[in-house]
Protein backbone atom coordinates (compact mmCIF):
# COMPACT_ATOMS: atom_id res chain seq x y z
CA UNK A 1 0.00 0.00 0.00
CA UNK A 2 2.30 2.37 1.10
CA UNK A 3 4.87 1.73 -2.05
CA UNK A 4 2.36 2.21 -4.47
CA UNK A 5 1.28 5.03 -3.19
CA UNK A 6 5.23 6.27 -3.13
CA UNK A 7 4.98 5.28 -7.08
CA UNK A 8 2.39 7.27 -7.66
CA UNK A 9 3.53 10.19 -6.51
CA UNK A 10 6.90 9.21 -7.51
CA UNK A 11 5.35 8.76 -11.27
CA UNK A 12 3.48 12.54 -10.58
CA UNK A 13 6.83 14.16 -11.17
CA UNK A 14 8.91 12.05 -13.13
CA UNK A 15 6.44 10.64 -15.87
CA UNK A 16 6.19 14.55 -17.26
CA UNK A 17 9.46 14.96 -17.39
CA UNK A 18 9.87 12.13 -19.95
CA UNK A 19 8.18 14.74 -22.29
CA UNK A 20 10.78 16.91 -24.40
CA UNK A 21 8.69 19.92 -24.08
CA UNK A 22 7.73 19.03 -20.62
CA UNK A 23 11.85 19.26 -19.85
CA UNK A 24 11.72 22.21 -21.59
CA UNK A 25 8.88 24.39 -20.45
CA UNK A 26 10.14 23.25 -16.57
CA UNK A 27 13.32 24.88 -17.53
CA UNK A 28 12.11 27.69 -19.45
CA UNK A 29 9.61 28.68 -16.98
CA UNK A 30 11.63 28.79 -14.19
CA UNK A 31 14.49 30.65 -15.99
CA UNK A 32 11.66 33.53 -16.68
CA UNK A 33 10.42 33.10 -13.08
CA UNK A 34 13.68 33.59 -11.24
CA UNK A 35 14.21 36.73 -13.56
CA UNK A 36 10.70 38.22 -12.59
CA UNK A 37 10.90 37.06 -9.04
CA UNK A 38 14.63 39.08 -8.84
CA UNK A 39 13.00 42.54 -10.21
CA UNK A 40 9.86 42.29 -8.23
CA UNK A 41 11.39 43.17 -4.82
CA UNK A 42 12.47 46.22 -6.52
CA UNK A 43 9.02 47.10 -7.93
CA UNK A 44 7.09 46.00 -4.98
CA UNK A 45 9.11 48.80 -2.57
CA UNK A 46 9.22 50.86 -5.60
CA UNK A 47 5.16 51.21 -6.09
CA UNK A 48 5.28 50.44 -9.62
CA UNK A 49 2.99 47.69 -9.62
CA UNK A 50 0.58 49.64 -12.21
CA UNK A 51 3.82 50.60 -14.42
CA UNK A 52 4.38 46.83 -14.57
CA UNK A 53 1.14 46.24 -15.93
CA UNK A 54 1.50 49.47 -18.37
CA UNK A 55 5.01 48.28 -19.73
CA UNK A 56 3.75 44.07 -20.19
CA UNK A 57 0.58 45.27 -22.12
CA UNK A 58 2.37 48.21 -24.24
CA UNK A 59 4.57 45.24 -25.57
CA UNK A 60 1.83 43.77 -27.41
CA UNK A 61 2.22 45.95 -30.63
CA UNK A 62 5.84 45.64 -30.90
CA UNK A 63 5.38 41.69 -30.65
CA UNK A 64 3.29 41.80 -33.70
CA UNK A 65 5.42 44.14 -35.34
CA UNK A 66 8.52 42.02 -34.89
CA UNK A 67 7.07 39.05 -35.96
CA UNK A 68 5.45 40.76 -39.12
CA UNK A 69 8.79 41.96 -40.07
CA UNK A 70 10.78 38.76 -38.92
CA UNK A 71 12.53 40.54 -36.26
CA UNK A 72 13.35 39.06 -33.15
CA UNK A 73 10.29 39.66 -31.13
CA UNK A 74 11.79 40.68 -27.40
CA UNK A 75 13.28 44.00 -29.87
CA UNK A 76 10.01 44.99 -30.80
CA UNK A 77 8.86 44.59 -27.16
CA UNK A 78 11.43 45.83 -25.70
CA UNK A 79 10.49 49.22 -27.92
CA UNK A 80 7.72 49.53 -27.18
CA UNK A 81 8.21 49.00 -23.84
CA UNK A 82 10.29 51.93 -23.01
CA UNK A 83 8.45 53.97 -25.55
CA UNK A 84 5.15 53.79 -23.30
CA UNK A 85 7.06 54.82 -20.13
CA UNK A 86 8.50 57.85 -21.97
CA UNK A 87 5.36 58.43 -23.50
CA UNK A 88 3.46 58.40 -20.17
CA UNK A 89 6.51 60.67 -18.51
CA UNK A 90 5.89 63.15 -21.26
CA UNK A 91 2.06 63.30 -21.27
CA UNK A 92 2.05 63.39 -17.32
CA UNK A 93 4.81 66.37 -17.94
CA UNK A 94 3.08 68.65 -20.51
CA UNK A 95 -0.39 68.15 -19.18
CA UNK A 96 -3.02 68.35 -15.80
CA UNK A 97 -3.65 64.81 -16.08
CA UNK A 98 -2.95 62.95 -12.90
CA UNK A 99 -0.36 60.35 -13.32
CA UNK A 100 -2.27 57.09 -12.86
CA UNK A 101 -4.82 57.90 -15.34
CA UNK A 102 -2.14 59.13 -17.70
CA UNK A 103 -0.68 55.44 -17.49
CA UNK A 104 -4.35 53.91 -17.70
CA UNK A 105 -4.83 55.65 -21.07
CA UNK A 106 -1.49 55.07 -22.72
CA UNK A 107 -0.70 51.30 -21.88
CA UNK A 108 -4.99 50.33 -23.12
CA UNK A 109 -4.32 52.60 -26.17
CA UNK A 110 -0.77 50.42 -26.94
CA UNK A 111 -2.82 47.41 -26.11
CA UNK A 112 -5.58 48.11 -28.40
CA UNK A 113 -3.55 49.05 -31.37
CA UNK A 114 -1.69 45.62 -30.61
CA UNK A 115 -4.96 44.19 -31.17
CA UNK A 116 -5.88 45.77 -33.81
CA UNK A 117 -2.51 45.05 -36.17
CA UNK A 118 -3.13 41.36 -35.26
CA UNK A 119 -6.12 41.25 -37.01
CA UNK A 120 -4.99 43.32 -40.14
CA UNK A 121 -1.96 41.65 -40.30
CA UNK A 122 -2.99 38.24 -41.28
CA UNK A 123 -0.17 35.98 -40.44
CA UNK A 124 0.74 32.69 -38.62
CA UNK A 125 0.49 34.76 -35.39
CA UNK A 126 -1.07 33.24 -32.73
CA UNK A 127 -3.03 35.90 -31.07
CA UNK A 128 -3.89 33.04 -28.04
CA UNK A 129 -0.36 32.11 -27.25
CA UNK A 130 0.71 36.23 -27.01
CA UNK A 131 -1.87 36.52 -24.63
CA UNK A 132 -2.13 33.63 -22.25
CA UNK A 133 1.79 32.57 -22.77
CA UNK A 134 2.48 29.46 -24.35
CA UNK A 135 5.43 27.58 -22.39
CA UNK A 136 5.03 24.22 -23.68
CA UNK A 137 5.31 25.22 -27.51
CA UNK A 138 8.24 27.87 -26.60
CA UNK A 139 10.58 27.77 -30.11
CA UNK A 140 14.38 27.28 -30.09
CA UNK A 141 15.07 30.94 -31.54
CA UNK A 142 12.94 31.77 -28.32
CA UNK A 143 14.70 29.47 -25.67
CA UNK A 144 18.10 31.47 -27.37
CA UNK A 145 16.47 35.01 -26.94
CA UNK A 146 15.30 34.02 -23.48
CA UNK A 147 18.05 32.71 -22.00
CA UNK A 148 20.39 35.88 -23.60
CA UNK A 149 17.68 38.74 -21.93
CA UNK A 150 16.90 36.45 -18.50
CA UNK A 151 21.54 36.64 -18.31
CA UNK A 152 21.77 40.10 -19.10
CA UNK A 153 18.65 41.15 -16.81
CA UNK A 154 19.93 39.06 -14.03
CA UNK A 155 23.67 40.52 -14.43
CA UNK A 156 22.11 43.99 -14.45
CA UNK A 157 20.05 43.81 -11.32
CA UNK A 158 23.12 41.87 -9.57
CA UNK A 159 26.04 45.02 -10.64
CA UNK A 160 23.22 47.82 -9.31
CA UNK A 161 21.55 45.34 -6.21
CA UNK A 162 22.47 47.91 -3.66
CA UNK A 163 22.14 51.22 -6.00
CA UNK A 164 19.33 50.23 -7.37
CA UNK A 165 17.69 49.28 -3.95
CA UNK A 166 19.22 53.01 -2.50
CA UNK A 167 17.30 54.30 -5.45
CA UNK A 168 13.95 52.70 -4.34
CA UNK A 169 14.72 53.56 -0.52
CA UNK A 170 15.62 57.39 -0.68
CA UNK A 171 16.51 58.74 -4.09
CA UNK A 172 17.04 61.91 -2.55
CA UNK A 173 19.60 60.64 -0.58
CA UNK A 174 21.22 59.05 -3.67
CA UNK A 175 21.45 62.15 -5.39
CA UNK A 176 22.93 64.25 -2.72
CA UNK A 177 25.61 61.61 -2.98
CA UNK A 178 26.14 62.00 -6.12
CA UNK A 179 24.61 58.65 -7.60
CA UNK A 180 23.08 58.66 -11.12
CA UNK A 181 19.27 58.27 -10.39
CA UNK A 182 18.22 59.39 -14.00
CA UNK A 183 20.30 56.29 -14.99
CA UNK A 184 19.05 54.13 -11.97
CA UNK A 185 15.24 54.92 -13.09
CA UNK A 186 16.20 54.02 -16.61
CA UNK A 187 18.12 51.18 -15.54
CA UNK A 188 15.07 49.66 -13.52
CA UNK A 189 12.82 50.68 -16.44
CA UNK A 190 15.04 49.05 -18.86
CA UNK A 191 15.09 45.58 -16.51
CA UNK A 192 10.91 45.86 -16.64
CA UNK A 193 10.58 45.78 -20.19
CA UNK A 194 13.14 43.06 -20.94
CA UNK A 195 11.47 40.72 -17.94
CA UNK A 196 7.58 41.59 -19.56
CA UNK A 197 9.29 40.41 -22.39
CA UNK A 198 10.66 37.55 -21.22
CA UNK A 199 7.61 37.03 -18.76
CA UNK A 200 4.66 37.23 -21.55
CA UNK A 201 6.11 33.85 -23.30
CA UNK A 202 5.64 32.07 -20.15
CA UNK A 203 1.66 33.27 -18.95
CA UNK A 204 0.92 35.45 -21.44
CA UNK A 205 0.80 39.57 -21.57
CA UNK A 206 -2.15 39.54 -19.48
CA UNK A 207 -1.04 37.48 -16.42
CA UNK A 208 2.62 39.19 -17.00
CA UNK A 209 2.46 41.47 -14.41
CA UNK A 210 1.71 39.15 -11.69
CA UNK A 211 5.09 37.44 -12.11
CA UNK A 212 6.47 41.24 -11.62
CA UNK A 213 4.64 41.72 -8.17
CA UNK A 214 3.07 38.71 -6.74
CA UNK A 215 6.38 37.23 -5.56
CA UNK A 216 7.97 40.80 -4.09
CA UNK A 217 4.65 41.09 -2.44
CA UNK A 218 4.67 37.77 -0.96
CA UNK A 219 8.52 37.67 0.17
CA UNK A 220 7.88 41.50 1.52
CA UNK A 221 5.08 39.64 3.90
CA UNK A 222 7.67 37.40 5.48
CA UNK A 223 11.05 38.76 5.78
CA UNK A 224 12.64 42.11 7.06
CA UNK A 225 15.87 42.35 5.08
CA UNK A 226 16.25 43.42 1.38
CA UNK A 227 18.33 40.42 0.74
CA UNK A 228 16.12 37.61 2.15
CA UNK A 229 13.18 39.40 0.51
CA UNK A 230 15.22 39.01 -2.84
CA UNK A 231 16.07 35.07 -2.57
CA UNK A 232 12.36 34.38 -1.64
CA UNK A 233 10.99 36.35 -4.07
CA UNK A 234 13.12 34.61 -6.68
CA UNK A 235 12.14 30.95 -4.56
CA UNK A 236 8.48 31.36 -5.01
CA UNK A 237 8.37 32.36 -8.10
CA UNK A 238 10.31 29.47 -9.33
CA UNK A 239 8.01 26.93 -7.14
CA UNK A 240 4.93 28.53 -8.54
CA UNK A 241 6.12 28.09 -12.39
CA UNK A 242 6.85 24.39 -11.35
CA UNK A 243 3.52 23.88 -9.43
CA UNK A 244 1.63 25.25 -12.46
CA UNK A 245 3.13 23.78 -14.91
CA UNK A 246 2.67 19.83 -13.43
CA UNK A 247 -0.99 20.93 -12.34
CA UNK A 248 -1.77 22.01 -15.85
CA UNK A 249 0.01 18.97 -17.15
CA UNK A 250 -2.26 16.93 -15.18
CA UNK A 251 -5.41 18.32 -15.13
CA UNK A 252 -5.19 19.51 -18.37
CA UNK A 253 -5.43 23.24 -17.69
CA UNK A 254 -3.83 26.91 -19.58
CA UNK A 255 -0.40 26.60 -18.32
CA UNK A 256 -0.02 30.74 -17.91
CA UNK A 257 -3.12 30.79 -15.74
CA UNK A 258 -2.59 27.65 -13.38
CA UNK A 259 1.60 29.38 -12.49
CA UNK A 260 -0.13 32.84 -11.73
CA UNK A 261 -3.19 30.56 -9.33
CA UNK A 262 -0.13 28.60 -7.62
CA UNK A 263 1.75 32.45 -7.18
CA UNK A 264 -1.31 33.94 -6.20
CA UNK A 265 -1.87 30.61 -3.40
CA UNK A 266 1.51 30.96 -1.79
CA UNK A 267 0.87 35.03 -1.22
CA UNK A 268 -2.52 34.00 0.32
CA UNK A 269 -0.59 31.51 2.43
CA UNK A 270 2.17 34.45 3.51
CA UNK A 271 -1.02 36.52 3.72
CA UNK A 272 -2.51 33.91 6.36
CA UNK A 273 0.25 33.02 8.11
CA UNK A 274 3.13 34.61 7.52
CA UNK A 275 4.90 34.95 11.86
CA UNK A 276 4.90 38.62 11.76
CA UNK A 277 3.08 40.24 9.26
CA UNK A 278 0.48 37.12 8.56
CA UNK A 279 -3.40 37.84 9.68
CA UNK A 280 -2.67 34.83 11.95
CA UNK A 281 0.65 35.84 13.09
CA UNK A 282 1.81 32.30 13.82
CA UNK A 283 5.32 33.71 15.64
CA UNK A 284 2.72 34.91 18.75
CA UNK A 285 0.91 32.25 18.35
CA UNK A 286 3.56 29.68 18.75
CA UNK A 287 5.38 32.12 21.80
CA UNK A 288 2.18 31.54 23.66
CA UNK A 289 2.92 27.95 23.97
CA UNK A 290 6.27 28.21 24.98
CA UNK B 1 31.68 94.27 2.27
CA UNK B 2 34.07 94.73 -0.73
CA UNK B 3 36.61 92.02 -2.22
CA UNK B 4 34.11 89.07 -0.40
CA UNK B 5 35.82 85.34 -0.87
CA UNK B 6 33.28 82.77 -1.94
CA UNK B 7 35.46 80.12 -0.28
CA UNK B 8 34.84 81.76 2.95
CA UNK B 9 31.35 80.54 2.62
CA UNK B 10 30.18 76.85 2.78
CA UNK B 11 26.65 77.57 1.03
CA UNK B 12 26.39 80.89 -0.97
CA UNK B 13 22.97 81.01 -2.35
CA UNK B 14 22.21 83.58 -5.14
CA UNK B 15 19.09 84.97 -6.23
CA UNK B 16 17.86 81.42 -6.81
CA UNK B 17 14.36 80.43 -8.21
CA UNK B 18 12.52 77.18 -8.57
CA UNK B 19 9.43 76.14 -10.36
CA UNK B 20 8.01 73.29 -11.16
CA UNK B 21 6.03 72.59 -14.32
CA UNK B 22 5.83 77.15 -14.07
CA UNK B 23 4.59 77.07 -10.81
CA UNK B 24 7.02 79.01 -8.56
CA UNK B 25 7.86 77.36 -5.38
CA UNK B 26 10.83 79.76 -4.25
CA UNK B 27 12.22 83.16 -5.62
CA UNK B 28 14.97 85.26 -4.95
CA UNK B 29 16.37 83.37 -2.33
CA UNK B 30 19.17 84.20 -1.07
CA UNK B 31 21.52 82.52 1.79
CA UNK B 32 25.40 82.41 2.98
CA UNK B 33 26.30 80.42 5.81
CA UNK B 34 29.93 79.69 6.97
CA UNK B 35 31.17 77.05 8.58
CA UNK B 36 30.62 76.38 12.41
CA UNK B 37 26.90 78.04 11.55
CA UNK B 38 23.78 76.72 12.57
CA UNK B 39 20.69 78.24 10.46
CA UNK B 40 16.89 77.76 10.97
CA UNK B 41 14.95 77.93 8.01
CA UNK B 42 11.52 78.95 9.15
CA UNK B 43 8.34 79.22 7.00
CA UNK B 44 4.49 77.58 6.73
CA UNK B 45 4.04 74.28 5.00
CA UNK B 46 4.60 74.94 1.34
CA UNK B 47 6.63 78.10 2.07
CA UNK B 48 9.87 76.34 0.29
CA UNK B 49 11.90 74.78 2.91
CA UNK B 50 11.48 71.59 1.34
CA UNK B 51 12.53 72.83 -1.94
CA UNK B 52 14.98 75.06 -0.86
CA UNK B 53 16.97 71.69 0.49
CA UNK B 54 16.14 70.12 -2.86
CA UNK B 55 17.92 72.71 -4.76
CA UNK B 56 21.11 72.97 -2.33
CA UNK B 57 21.00 69.35 -2.70
CA UNK B 58 20.73 69.28 -6.21
CA UNK B 59 17.73 66.94 -6.24
CA UNK B 60 15.44 70.35 -7.88
CA UNK B 61 17.19 72.28 -10.88
CA UNK B 62 17.08 75.98 -10.07
CA UNK B 63 15.55 78.08 -13.25
CA UNK B 64 17.23 80.99 -12.12
CA UNK B 65 20.39 82.36 -9.94
CA UNK B 66 23.99 80.51 -8.38
CA UNK B 67 24.38 78.32 -6.08
CA UNK B 68 27.97 77.21 -4.69
CA UNK B 69 29.05 74.83 -1.84
CA UNK B 70 32.49 75.50 -1.13
CA UNK B 71 33.00 78.32 -4.01
CA UNK B 72 32.07 74.90 -6.17
CA UNK B 73 29.09 74.03 -8.12
CA UNK B 74 26.29 71.58 -6.91
CA UNK B 75 27.50 68.90 -8.63
CA UNK B 76 31.24 68.47 -7.07
CA UNK B 77 29.21 69.29 -3.93
CA UNK B 78 27.53 65.59 -4.61
CA UNK B 79 30.47 64.14 -5.74
CA UNK B 80 32.43 64.81 -3.10
CA UNK B 81 30.09 64.29 -0.51
CA UNK B 82 29.99 67.53 1.13
CA UNK B 83 26.20 67.74 2.00
CA UNK B 84 24.13 65.19 3.95
CA UNK B 85 20.65 65.79 3.89
CA UNK B 86 18.87 64.17 7.02
CA UNK B 87 14.93 63.64 5.58
CA UNK B 88 11.62 64.38 8.01
CA UNK B 89 10.10 61.57 9.30
CA UNK B 90 6.92 61.36 6.50
CA UNK B 91 10.02 61.42 3.95
CA UNK B 92 10.89 58.30 4.11
CA UNK B 93 9.02 54.73 4.12
CA UNK B 94 9.48 53.17 7.25
CA UNK B 95 8.26 49.71 6.30
CA UNK B 96 11.19 49.28 4.09
CA UNK B 97 12.83 46.11 5.05
CA UNK B 98 16.32 47.27 5.92
CA UNK B 99 18.07 47.41 9.05
CA UNK B 100 19.95 50.17 11.06
CA UNK B 101 23.23 48.79 9.79
CA UNK B 102 22.34 49.10 6.35
CA UNK B 103 20.75 52.17 6.25
CA UNK B 104 24.11 53.87 7.91
CA UNK B 105 26.34 52.18 5.32
CA UNK B 106 24.43 53.97 2.65
CA UNK B 107 26.18 57.05 3.92
CA UNK B 108 29.03 55.71 2.68
CA UNK B 109 27.85 54.08 -0.76
CA UNK B 110 29.00 58.03 -2.63
CA UNK B 111 32.88 57.16 -1.77
CA UNK B 112 32.38 53.42 -2.45
CA UNK B 113 32.98 51.42 -5.35
CA UNK B 114 30.29 50.86 -8.43
CA UNK B 115 29.62 46.96 -6.47
CA UNK B 116 29.52 49.08 -2.78
CA UNK B 117 31.77 46.93 -1.13
CA UNK B 118 32.29 48.47 2.19
CA UNK B 119 36.11 48.63 3.14
CA UNK B 120 37.31 48.62 6.43
CA UNK B 121 37.30 52.58 6.56
CA UNK B 122 33.79 52.36 6.00
CA UNK B 123 32.64 49.65 8.45
CA UNK B 124 34.56 52.30 10.78
CA UNK B 125 32.89 54.78 9.91
CA UNK B 126 29.14 53.40 10.61
CA UNK B 127 30.33 51.93 13.66
CA UNK B 128 31.41 55.39 14.82
CA UNK B 129 28.52 57.05 13.49
CA UNK B 130 25.84 54.48 15.33
CA UNK B 131 27.90 54.96 18.09
CA UNK B 132 27.62 58.20 18.39
CA UNK B 133 23.56 58.56 18.05
CA UNK B 134 23.46 55.50 21.18
CA UNK B 135 21.97 52.90 18.55
CA UNK B 136 24.90 50.32 18.92
CA UNK B 137 22.16 47.91 20.60
CA UNK B 138 20.11 48.51 17.35
CA UNK B 139 22.74 47.39 14.71
CA UNK B 140 20.45 44.63 13.02
CA UNK B 141 17.19 46.09 14.01
CA UNK B 142 14.77 46.51 10.94
CA UNK B 143 13.69 50.04 10.76
CA UNK B 144 10.37 49.14 11.09
CA UNK B 145 10.48 48.57 14.10
CA UNK B 146 11.97 51.52 15.49
CA UNK B 147 10.66 54.47 17.56
CA UNK B 148 10.22 57.66 16.25
CA UNK B 149 12.99 59.38 17.71
CA UNK B 150 15.35 56.01 17.34
CA UNK B 151 14.43 56.33 13.46
CA UNK B 152 15.76 59.85 13.17
CA UNK B 153 19.07 58.84 15.29
CA UNK B 154 19.42 55.84 12.14
CA UNK B 155 19.60 58.92 9.52
CA UNK B 156 21.78 61.82 11.71
CA UNK B 157 24.08 58.69 11.97
CA UNK B 158 24.04 58.16 8.25
CA UNK B 159 25.13 61.82 7.76
CA UNK B 160 27.72 61.38 10.10
CA UNK B 161 29.18 58.26 8.47
CA UNK B 162 28.92 60.07 4.92
CA UNK B 163 31.40 62.76 6.87
CA UNK B 164 29.97 65.30 5.02
CA UNK B 165 30.69 69.50 5.95
CA UNK B 166 27.17 70.92 5.62
CA UNK B 167 24.12 68.96 7.44
CA UNK B 168 20.81 70.08 5.82
CA UNK B 169 17.96 68.60 8.66
CA UNK B 170 14.50 68.56 7.66
CA UNK B 171 12.74 68.93 10.82
CA UNK B 172 14.66 66.82 13.05
CA UNK B 173 12.77 67.14 16.51
CA UNK B 174 8.95 66.44 14.93
CA UNK B 175 8.16 63.35 16.63
CA UNK B 176 10.85 62.18 18.78
CA UNK B 177 11.04 61.83 22.20
CA UNK B 178 13.34 63.83 24.75
CA UNK B 179 15.88 61.88 25.11
CA UNK B 180 16.87 61.63 21.04
CA UNK B 181 16.09 65.50 21.53
CA UNK B 182 18.83 66.11 24.15
CA UNK B 183 21.21 63.89 22.03
CA UNK B 184 20.72 65.64 18.95
CA UNK B 185 20.97 69.03 20.71
CA UNK B 186 24.30 67.70 22.18
CA UNK B 187 25.34 66.38 18.61
CA UNK B 188 24.30 69.91 17.21
CA UNK B 189 27.07 71.37 19.72
CA UNK B 190 29.77 68.92 18.57
CA UNK B 191 29.01 69.52 14.57
CA UNK B 192 29.65 73.12 15.01
CA UNK B 193 32.69 72.58 17.38
CA UNK B 194 34.05 70.61 14.80
CA UNK B 195 33.48 73.33 12.25
CA UNK B 196 30.06 71.93 10.33
CA UNK B 197 27.32 73.68 8.69
CA UNK B 198 23.92 73.28 9.64
CA UNK B 199 20.24 73.79 7.85
CA UNK B 200 17.38 72.93 10.00
CA UNK B 201 14.12 73.50 9.05
CA UNK B 202 11.78 73.60 12.16
CA UNK B 203 8.17 74.35 13.47
CA UNK B 204 9.61 74.75 17.01
CA UNK B 205 10.18 78.59 17.98
CA UNK B 206 11.86 77.42 21.24
CA UNK B 207 14.28 75.45 18.87
CA UNK B 208 15.50 78.87 17.16
CA UNK B 209 16.08 80.36 19.87
CA UNK B 210 18.00 77.61 21.30
CA UNK B 211 20.60 76.70 18.78
CA UNK B 212 20.05 78.79 15.77
CA UNK B 213 22.58 81.53 15.49
CA UNK B 214 21.26 82.54 12.56
CA UNK B 215 17.59 82.61 10.66
CA UNK B 216 16.08 82.44 7.55
CA UNK B 217 12.13 83.06 7.91
CA UNK B 218 10.88 82.47 3.89
CA UNK B 219 7.66 82.41 2.16
CA UNK B 220 7.97 81.42 -1.16
CA UNK B 221 11.03 84.45 -0.86
CA UNK B 222 13.14 85.43 1.80
CA UNK B 223 11.07 87.37 4.11
CA UNK B 224 13.69 88.21 6.78
CA UNK B 225 17.65 86.77 7.04
CA UNK B 226 20.05 87.36 9.60
CA UNK B 227 21.03 86.56 13.41
CA UNK B 228 18.45 85.30 15.37
CA UNK B 229 18.31 87.89 18.16
CA UNK B 230 17.69 90.73 15.50
CA UNK B 231 15.10 88.88 13.22
CA UNK B 232 13.71 86.51 14.84
CA UNK B 233 10.94 89.22 15.72
CA UNK B 234 7.24 88.48 16.55
CA UNK B 235 6.69 90.83 13.50
CA UNK B 236 8.70 89.05 11.18
CA UNK B 237 7.38 85.71 11.89
CA UNK B 238 3.79 87.13 11.69
CA UNK B 239 4.58 88.55 8.42
CA UNK B 240 6.11 85.40 7.75
CA UNK B 241 3.47 82.99 8.67
CA UNK B 242 0.74 85.10 6.57
CA UNK B 243 -0.39 87.71 9.21
CA UNK B 244 -1.16 85.30 11.84
CA UNK B 245 0.88 86.19 15.02
CA UNK B 246 2.82 83.60 16.24
CA UNK B 247 0.84 83.30 19.84
CA UNK B 248 -2.02 81.95 17.57
CA UNK B 249 0.58 79.13 15.97
CA UNK B 250 2.28 78.24 18.64
CA UNK B 251 0.62 79.18 21.94
CA UNK B 252 2.21 81.87 23.86
CA UNK B 253 5.81 82.13 24.36
CA UNK B 254 7.62 81.11 27.08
Amino acid sequence: MELSSFLTLDSFITDPLTHDFMRKALFMSSLVAAVCGFLSSYLTLKGWALMGDAVSHSVMPGVVVAYALGLPFSLGAFIFGVGSVALIGFIKQKSRVKEDTVIGLVFTGFFALGIVLVSKIKSNIDLHSILFGSPLGISLSDVKQTIFISLLVVILLSIFRKDLMLYCFDPRHAKTVGINVFFLHYLLLTCLSLAAVVGLQSVGIILVVAMLITPGATAYLLTDKFDTMTIISVLSAIISSVIGIYISFWFDLETGGSIVLAQTFIFLFAFLFAPRYGIFKLKKFFAGYK
Amino acid sequence: MDSINYQNFRIDAENICVDYNGKVALYDANLRLKPGQICGLVGMNGAGKTTFFNALTGFVNISKGKIRINGESVRSAQKDQTIAYVPQSEGIDSQFPINVWDVVMMGRYGSMNIFRCPRESDVQAVKDAIERVDLTDHLSTPIGNLSGGQRKRTFLARAIAQRASILLLDEPFSGVDIRTEKLISELFIQFKNEGKTILLSTHDMMHVREFCDLVLLINKTVVAYGETSEVFTPENITTTFGGISPDFLFGPES
